[in-house]
């Protein structure tokens, strides 16, 4: 069991609170297949991905960025057993996808793309305290999908 | 593979008009990043257990940002022979301070963050993957030395 502060729990919510799924899971999404284009591999058939223009104004990547945001909100509004949350979404992600696990970790979608484009909407207001909380909130997020991968 | 092939002319030109526009911050983005590095990744703390404050903002983190800072900024002024440039640095960071490579990952992210905060509208997904590979070529560079 994950064991969350205060400052933590509220940091987080009020990041989610604060910002706006479309343009956050659009912006973080596209930013991952921009920076680690081999993550390109899983998305075949999402059309032109060709290059930074096609990628941030191509319609299926803002829909999966929504559909990426709407997941980490499962975690939020289950902070406390994200790992029971994410059980089918883990095993979507082994058995069906079959993405490996190592692009949800360190670099990836996750930690670094994501907290990146938040930092940017958040401002000043993304402290390293703040940022602590939501880098551990994605660890967990990132555990919980690795789970079922056998 | 020496450091050229890996930044295209691309990247170069889009990392040097960047910095042209940051350079001025630098002390603070080094101290901002710092700062992040220490609270974020609380193992890194290791390294400083000589200074007196290793709180955000505190002086010994403002200084030692400016320092990494100017070493990022030699890094641009050498950018088409990192290996070269940093020669004296990597047996700095090999010999002496010891670093492990992999926390210099760390710091770049904590630097992205940096930058995606004080310049929103430059720091954009173009800069980002050109900015990105440069800080891993130049954290490359660093590691030159070590065995």
């Amino acid at each position: 069991m994950v064991k969350w502060s205060d400052f933590e729990r509220a940091a987080i919510q009020d990041i989610f609170s604060k910002i706006d799924y479309d343009v956050v899971g659009r912006a973080a999404f596209s930013r991952c297949l921009i920076v680690y284009p081999w993550t390109q591999r899983y998305f075949g058939s999402f059309g032109n991905l060709y290059n930074a223009a096609a990628i941030t104004s191509n319609p299926k990547v803002a829909a999966h960025g929504k559909v990426i945001m709407a997941g980490l909100e499962k975690a939020l509004t289950n902070m406390d057993d994200i790992k029971t949350t994410y059980k089918d979404l883990s095993v979507l992600h082994s058995e069906k996808l079959q993405v490996d696990p190592d692009n949800f970790n360190v670099k990836l979608f996750s930690f670094y793309c994501l907290t990146i484009v938040v930092a940017g909407q958040m401002g000043a207001a993304f402290t390293p305290e703040v940022q602590g909380a939501f880098q551990k909130f994605l660890a967990v997020v990132v555990a919980s999908l690795r789970k079922q991968y056998h | 593979m020496t450091e050229q092939t890996l930044l295209s002319a691309k990247d170069k030109a889009t990392v040097k008009a960047f910095w042209a526009k940051i350079s001025s911050s630098g002390e603070a983005i080094g101290a901002d990043a710092l700062s992040r590095m220490l609270v974020v990744y609380p193992q890194t703390k290791t390294y400083f257990s000589h200074w007196k404050d290793m709180s955000p903002g505190s002086a010994p983190v403002k200084k030692h940002g400016a320092t990494v800072m100017g070493g990022v900024a030699e890094a641009v002024a050498k950018i088409d022979d990192l290996t070269a440039g940093l020669l004296s640095l990597s047996e700095l960071h090999a010999f002496t301070l010891r670093v492990d490579p992999a926390n210099f990952k760390i710091l770049s992210h904590n630097i992205l963050v940096v930058l995606a905060i004080m310049f929103p509208t430059d720091f954009t997904p173009e800069v980002h993957v050109a900015m990105d590979k440069f800080l891993a070529a130049v954290a490359r560079a660093l590691s030159e030395k070590y065995r």
